[in-house]
């Protein structure tokens, strides 16, 4: 049997998981303003080190953890996440409170998600997508947290963004949230936002 | 006495699953402006009805670099207000101050403050009753339906008996506001007065009801209205006088009784406002002469 060395969590698990959390709540409070996020993670590929520092601030044993495929490939990236957060990885995107994406543009249709019930439209999943950057000004954005509008763009995400988002913004306010974790910086798009493509 | 280990507390003085736990609650609250999120509130080590919401999420929110600012009723210098701010300088180390422009977390008991908020500053409301409708309609599985369907008229037949009993919208505090054009909120008993300062405000709003178990918030440049009728539309009360000590208008105004004749003065309900206009040389028709101002 081999053994392999767990990649280390946070060094202050206080103060990082402070630090994550705050630009993980002004990127929702600001949609499509990325926030900085800086962590010295080094979390097993393909998990990207700012959704591993989300993932580490956010989730623990109440919240089941779904992984995209090409996570779900990596055993160690489970490991991570179970030995750090203790989260139950699961299968079934719909049971999920979080979510990680580590390649956005075979993302799941969002009905595959929770998006929470009337009553009770918290208990729906966050998406914490990882994407390489925050480029251009493909979309134009509307909503709470927005003076007026504005543009923001993010790469990769599939073509049709715009209509998926403008598809969980019908079902208001039910629907998913997503954190868009880029290299240093994390944006928010909740639920709330108005996404055109521009 | 050498031996007893020193209590020392986690950084403000939550634990990291309870912070964790709440700042889901936080996150969730943002993305659905004016929502009652549910959260374990745990016992803290206040009673009920002295802020223990607000207090909860002031520590899921605080970091090290954070400067905090503690009002009760708008002053700075009342029990509420010295006991949270100890509480957070004891179990978080954080600075704190009483100059609204230089806290980047306001903690407050029923006021927002006069200075107008900045984009980065957060404002953590104490919230005794955070359900708008539970005076007309006690239980929680009705309001939670009402507010699911949107169904706000019982609201407005309150507002509406209002006006057939008094001619007017009697409500003065805790006035019910529609945030983001769906959810009615109740923002905590601040004075209708403060209603308008929620409306496109710049600082993200917090509100923690810790007996309740709610919590909920208003980003930045997000629409509150006041609700109130095309024939009644929504205004705030006015005074007569200015402030007897800053002589500021257009503010909030507590008043005093001086004597058992009669005496009494109106004076900012906002401390550091009427500290700061002072220090600038306003002076109010009760005020202390130049000079002789302690």
């Amino acid at each position: 049997m081999q053994t392999q060395e767990l990649a280390r969590g946070f060094a202050d698990p206080v103060l990082e998981a402070q630090g994550a959390f705050r630009a993980a709540m002004w990127a929702l409070s600001r949609p499509g303003q990325p926030q900085e996020l800086t962590t010295e993670l080094v979390p097993p590929a393909p998990l990207s080190p700012e959704a591993a520092a989300l993932a580490l601030a956010l989730c623990d044993y109440e919240t089941p953890v779904f992984l995209d495929a090409a996570l779900a490939a990596e055993r160690a990236v489970a490991d991570f996440l179970r030995f750090h957060t203790g989260a139950p990885i699961t299968e079934d995107p719909g049971e999920a409170r979080f979510a990680i994406i580590a390649n956005p543009m075979e993302l799941l249709d969002f009905s595959q998600f929770s998006p929470g019930s009337p009553d009770f439209p918290d208990a729906s999943t966050t998406l914490i997508l990882q994407v390489a950057g925050f480029a251009g000004h493909g979309f134009m954005l509307e909503g709470p947290g927005i003076k007026g509008r504005i543009g923001f763009g993010a790469t990769p995400l599939p073509g049709d963004f715009p209509a998926r988002m403008a598809a969980n913004r019908a079902l208001f306010p039910r629907g998913v949230d997503l954190l868009l974790a880029g290299a240093g910086q994390v944006a928010g798009l909740p639920r709330s936002v108005a996404v055109k493509g521009a | 006495m050498s031996g007893m280990p020193e209590i020392s507390y986690n950084f403000a003085y939550l634990d990291e699953q309870t912070k964790r736990m709440i700042r889901r609650a936080i996150l969730k609250a943002i993305a659905i402006p004016g929502y009652q999120v549910p959260f374990a509130a745990r016992e803290m080590p206040m009673p009920y009805g002295w802020g223990t919401g607000g207090v909860q999420v002031t520590a899921a929110v605080l970091g090290p670099d954070d400067v905090l600012k503690v009002i009760d009723q708008g002053a700075d210098d009342t029990t509420n207000a010295v006991a949270i701010r100890g509480f957070f300088e004891k179990t978080a180390g954080v600075a704190t101050t009483t100059a609204t422009t230089q806290a980047s977390i306001i903690q407050t008991r029923h006021r927002i403050p006069e200075t107008a908020l900045a984009e980065n500053q957060i404002l953590v409301y104490q919230v005794p009753i955070p359900e708008p409708l539970r005076f007309l309609e006690p239980r929680e599985t009705e309001t939670r339906q009402l507010h699911a369907l949107a169904e706000y008229g019982l609201m407005h037949v309150k507002l509406y008996e209002d006006i057939a009993r008094h001619g007017h919208i009697a409500t003065t505090y805790a006035y019910p506001v529609e945030v983001a054009g769906r959810y009615v909120m109740d923002p905590s008993p601040i004075p209708k007065f403060d209603n308008p300062k929620m409306d496109d405000c710049p600082a993200l709003q917090l509100f923690g009801a810790g007996r309740e178990k709610r919590i909920y918030a208003i980003p930045p440049y997000t629409t509150v209205r006041s609700l109130d009728f095309e024939d009644h539309p929504f205004k705030v009360q006015r005074f007569a006088k200015p402030c007897a000590l800053c002589a500021a208008t257009g503010v909030y105004l507590d008043e005093v009784i001086l004597d058992d004749k009669g005496g009494r003065m109106f004076v900012c309900s906002d401390t550091d406002h009427c500290n700061t206009r002072q220090a600038q040389g306003h002076r109010g028709e009760m005020a202390a002469p130049a000079g002789e101002a302690a």
